[in-house]
């Protein structure tokens, strides 16, 4: 049900966009609707969780990691998942009017996915999805402040709540993973009740300590926080004052009952607690931002918070939990109240607002109970979470617990009084600033807020009165948390009035010394000035990043030199450096043999004459020439050495390759670029030599290397057992190993999509024209001559000057032929050499001879549809057949043999696999058909439209084919 | 298994011209260099296979040990292919470059000069943005 919940939220968001171009603001309501549901089935499950039940969810996801997705709600957990749901139903609902006029539902949509994914946080039980939970909150939270990236501050501040935020969840990760190998849990419960000792588990839970302090803003990552105000106040009011900052408070109350006793995790919770509550508190006394002033004063309780939650004695934890409570419910109003003047009076500066109060007492009436909740004044709620927290500290003076020293209770107790006094000055100056009237500021222009927008923090502000009065119901709520924390005394409770006592005295001191920091605030101001200025983490931070922007320009300054010789020389020595240490290290070399026969060295020795031509070549046609020498070459010994296959295949692909290329290089010059590179020729024999003696020794190497059984061997028997065929490659193509098939077809679509794209540009699809469309357009207006015994139809429309009867008639002749060969090749392919590669290239070669013998209308003729569905469907009936076996309890590209009884012709044996090689013979035919459709009939295209470029004569360069200006 | 060595060293020769050829900058060059050495490496496959059998099809010889190793096979007539792919794709860039610039030369990437420039001047990158906000600086002040 919980996933269910959390999903409604995602669900919600993601359809938001749309929903924002119907609704505009009132979407809101719409959304406030998700953890309006959670926060239902939250009360329903109220009885179960205050008697002491859990509720779990179970979902298996990674085993073998110990990842599943379990949700287990406590107490602790359905506190939180409370204040997550019922603020953000009230944050979303005030939004509908702090929005008005919304047409982008950017910042809607992410907020109602960050109210899910908070959700989710507070309740996962798996560490690792824990994990992925917090991160998303810091993504949600990044994508929230940049609301608008136009603006340098916002993108400041959300790239700084980024770094920080993830570098200590990059540590809590470390952590998360040295607390499993320390106890071989990822659960949280499990964790915590039976904790894991020793250093590998005192570092794990120290480390999920720094991600908790840099998630909850904690010194010394304090500093993001203030930055995050940059986002709008509602989504200030939800996720830095309310909800996800308070994701490290909850973290380490989770775990302070289990870990507060590891070395390190007292003092540095006490220490960075008091430390954060004070200069929070100190520098929201000089902020004449009412926003800021509040986000320095969550700074200044978030230290208290993780003070209290993370010291580990009972009184302390029941102090804790009360005041995320009421912390949630006076910060929120308080940011709703700041948005609700902002929104009115259009500034929020404490030195233009000047009688808000006369004008709308009922607001600063309403602001004025949160603010004394702030300040922890009775009859409020906050009041009470603060005696709380006073008694827990007198406790430990009085020797609570034996890890604390009565002295550094002592100053523990100064530093919680002094931060109390700071909170009530800050709070007096809140409260001041927005309402009272002061001389010199500007006349008040205001208008009515919508009461909505009024009502929610109206609502919120009475809540934190009314708890005020329930005390003792409070202290039944969360006592039952405190009590797993067994350390210490336990408090005596949420209530007004405890009698004399020491707690009280504090408040009083603190009460008192607040009202003396607010009046005599000019005082305080100038005193503040004198102080001198130290380092801050903050210039750090900004130092840390402009010093690691330095290193990346310095480092990719050497490394990236952006040439691509220097790349692949670079590649290429490390390529001779690793084979020459491998091989300097092999003892006996294999034994070798010259050659076997006489035209065996013929070949080679003609291959190797071409190679060195084609290197040194400065013809373009003549290089391309030789090139192919060596891959005919190639195609005999192919031949030789028992590969018919291969030998097939080379022949098919070498006059492939040869034609494509006299096709593109009749447009470009004839030699190549005479080089100014020359300086650079010997340092390139040098490489090229040495990888050429690298690849010699290695494929000797290789050779001795076979000592094992080769795995082919038994695919000897098994081509037949199982594929059901006697050509073995063949076999291994379709069958065996046809998954590497399907990736290789997968690149020829590409390469064909990518060959197409770049001569058309635009549309992969390519306007077909008939031989008689083609005849229309002409200006001469010629008949097509439709008659019988026209060889080619598309002849006539060559210039007679370029017209090969003879050709055309060969074309005609053969064309068939071909077409039949190559379905021979295709279907003989699984016993004899051929298959749907060989066959395809035939086909393919068929087409560009009828391209080639009357040009692209007779392409269009020969294969009146687009190359893409022969591409597309080819690749689609491979998958198919890939696949089809599990839909008749088969395994994935499983085999079966079909034999057909057909009359007169006899049986025909299929495979099932052929249907495989016929998806590849497609992806084939289609290739060559976009090939020749690009190569061949794009560039006649381009050359009719005289945006073909044209070679200089005697020049290696061209003139550009869009005459330089494209 | 004894090595044949003349194949070997056309691998090789092969295999260097292609390498050779690699490093130019015409975008032709480079593509017939690709072409040369993969011929060269799939030749450094059939030298690699061990002694040359019949041809791998059931029914010829007696059992495995008659014919040539498949698996080599295989992978080569997998290999002859996508470089025929590859061989149409870069020629049409070729193409496409003298379409556009006249020549098909693959020039140095100008954005790596301006990174080293940079460095050079002992500067941040372009994208670095000075982020610094102070608590009661303007900068903060959201909507």
């Amino acid at each position: 049900m919980l996933y269910a919940l959390i999903a409604v939220h995602a669900i919600l968001g993601a359809f938001t966009p749309l929903l924002v171009r119907r609704l505009g603001a009132r979407t809101y309501f719409l959304l406030a609707l998700a953890p309006l549901s959670a926060g239902i089935w939250l009360l329903t499950k109220a009885p179960a969780i205050l008697a002491g039940q859990h509720y779990l969810e179970v979902y298996g996801w990674i085993p073998a990691l110990d990842v599943d997705l379990t949700l287990r709600m406590g107490l602790v957990q359905w506190v939180l998942a409370m204040i997550v749901t019922w603020i953000g139903v009230a944050v979303l609902v005030y939004s509908r009017w702090y929005f008005e006029g919304l047409t982008s539902g950017r910042s809607a949509a992410v907020l109602t996915l960050f109210a899910g994914t908070m959700l989710g946080l507070v309740t996962a039980d798996n560490l690792i999805v824990l994990f992925i939970f917090w991160e998303l909150t810091t993504i949600f939270s990044y994508l929230l402040i940049g609301h608008d990236p136009t603006r340098r501050a916002n993108r400041g501040a959300a790239h700084t709540a980024l770094v920080v935020t993830t570098t200590g969840g990059l540590m809590m990760l470390v952590g998360i993973i040295a607390l499993w190998s320390a106890s071989g849990t990822l659960s949280l419960q499990q964790l915590v009740s039976d904790a894991p000792t020793g250093t590998l588990a005192t570092v794990g839970a120290l480390l999920m300590l720094v991600g908790a302090l840099s998630k909850s803003a904690l010194v010394p990552f304090h500093f993001w926080l203030p930055g995050a105000m940059a986002a709008p106040t509602p989504i200030s009011a939800y996720l830095h004052a309310a909800a996800m900052v308070k994701a490290g408070v909850y973290l380490v109350a989770v775990l302070a009952p289990a870990f507060a006793t590891v070395p390190f995790w007292r003092p540095a919770v006490m220490l960075l607690g008091t430390l954060t509550m004070i200069i929070g508190g100190w520098r929201a006394l000089r902020q004449t931002d009412l926003k800021l002033l509040l986000a320095y004063g969550t700074v200044s309780q978030l230290g208290f918070m993780v003070l209290l939650v993370g010291i580990g004695t009972e009184a302390a934890a029941l102090a804790g939990m009360g005041t995320v409570i009421s912390h949630a419910l006076f910060k929120s109003t308080l940011f709703m109240c700041v948005g609700l003047i902002d929104h009115s009076a259009g500034t929020r500066d404490i030195r233009e607002l000047s009688g808000v109060g006369y004008r709308v007492p009922w607001l600063a009436v309403l602001a004025g109970l949160a603010a004394l909740s702030m300040a922890g004044m009775p009859p409020l709620v906050g009041f009470l979470t603060k005696e709380a927290a006073f008694e827990a500290v007198v406790n430990l003076v009085v020797g609570d617990i034996q890890a604390i020293t009565p002295l550094a209770a002592a100053a523990l107790a100064a530093a919680l009084v002094f931060g109390s006094a700071i909170t009530v000055g800050y709070s007096l100056r809140f409260w001041w600033g927005a309402f009272a009237s002061k001389s010199g500021a500007p006349a008040l222009s205001w208008h009515r807020p919508a009461l909505g927008m009024a009502g929610v923090p109206m609502f919120l502000g009475a809540m934190s009165l009314v708890l005020g009065f329930l005390g003792p119901q409070l202290t039944t709520l969360l006592n039952p948390y405190a009590e797993r924390v067994s350390h210490g005394q336990p408090g005596h409770g949420f209530a007004l009035w405890h009698g004399f006592s020491w707690p009280l005295a504090m408040s009083v001191i603190a009460l008192g010394t607040g009202i003396l920091l607010f009046v005599f605030r000019e005082r305080i101001a100038d005193i503040q000035a004198t102080f001198p200025t130290t380092v801050t983490a903050e210039e750090l931070f900004h130092k840390s990043m402009h010093g690691l922007d330095r290193i990346s320009v310095e480092v990719t300054a050497r490394t990236q030199r952006g040439s691509l010789s220097i790349y692949l020389g670079t590649i290429l020595t490390v390529l001779v450096a690793l084979a020459t240490y491998a091989m300097l290290r092999i003892r006996v070399w294999p034994t070798y043999r010259v050659f076997d026969h006489w035209p065996q060295l013929l070949v080679a020795s003609v291959m190797a004459g071409a190679a060195v031509l084609a290197a040194t070549s400065r013809g373009r046609i003549r290089a391309v020439l030789l090139v192919g020498v060596t891959g005919y070459g190639l195609a005999l010994l192919f031949a030789m050495g028992g590969a018919p296959d291969l030998a097939l295949t080379q022949v098919l692909v070498e006059t492939v390759t040869v034609i494509v290329f006299i096709l593109v290089v009749r447009k470009l010059p004839r030699y190549f670029t005479n080089r100014p590179l020359n300086s650079t020729r010997w340092w390139r024999v040098l490489i090229a030599l040495a990888v050429g003696i690298t690849v010699t020794l290695i494929s000797l190497v290789a050779v001795g290397a076979r000592v094992a059984e080769p795995v082919s061997k038994a695919w000897y028997e098994g081509a037949y057992e199982f594929g059901y065929g006697k050509n073995i490659v063949n076999v291994a193509l379709v069958d065996t190993r046809a998954w590497d098939t399907f990736g290789e077809i997968s690149v020829l679509v590409i390469a064909a999509t990518g060959v197409a794209s770049l001569i058309f540009l635009r549309s992969r699809v390519v306007g077909l024209t008939s031989t008689a469309q083609a005849f229309e357009s002409r200006e001469d207006a010629p008949e097509a001559d439709s008659a019988p015994g026209v060889w080619l139809r598309a002849g006539q429309t060559l210039s007679p000057n370029v017209r090969s009867l003879v050709f055309e008639v060969i074309t005609r002749m053969l064309f068939g032929i071909m077409i039949v060969v190559s379905l021979y090749l295709l279907l003989a392919g699984h016993n004899w050499p051929g298959g749907g590669f060989a066959g395809g290239l035939v086909a393919g070669m068929a087409l560009f001879i009828r391209y080639l013998a009357a040009g692209r209308h007779e392409l269009d003729e020969a294969a009146p549809f687009d190359a893409g569905r022969l591409l597309g469907g080819g690749l689609l009936l491979a998958l198919g057949a890939a696949i089809a076996p599990l839909f008749f309890g088969g395994t994935v590209l499983q085999s079966y043999d079909i034999t057909l009884a057909i009359p007169l012709l006899g049986e025909l044996h299929l495979v099932s696999s052929t249907l495989f090689d016929i998806g590849v013979y497609l992806v084939v035919v289609g290739m060559l058909l976009d090939v020749a459709r690009s190569l061949g009939s794009g560039i006649d295209q381009h050359a009719s439209e005289e945006i073909a470029p044209v070679p200089i004569p005697d020049s290696t360069k061209a003139i550009p084919g869009y005459g330089g200006s494209r | 298994m004894t090595a044949n060595l003349v194949l070997a060293i056309t691998a090789g020769i092969l295999v260097a011209a292609g390498v050779y050829l690699l490093l130019e900058r015409s975008l032709t060059r480079i593509l017939l260099g690709i072409m040369v050495a993969s011929n060269g490496v799939n030749l450094m496959f059939l030298v690699a296979a061990g002694r040359p059998g019949l041809p791998p099809i059931v029914g010829f010889g007696d059992g495995a040990d008659d014919v040539s190793d498949p698996l080599p096979q295989a992978m080569v007539l997998t290999a002859i292919v996508i470089t025929m792919a590859v061989a149409a794709f870069v020629l049409t860039m070729a193409y496409r470059s003298f379409q556009l610039h006249g020549h098909d030369e693959v020039a140095d990437d100008v954005e790596d000069a301006r990174i080293r420039e940079l460095a050079q001047k002992d500067v941040v990158s372009e994208s670095y943005e000075d982020t610094t906000f102070s608590d009661t600086g303007a900068d903060v002040v959201s909507e």
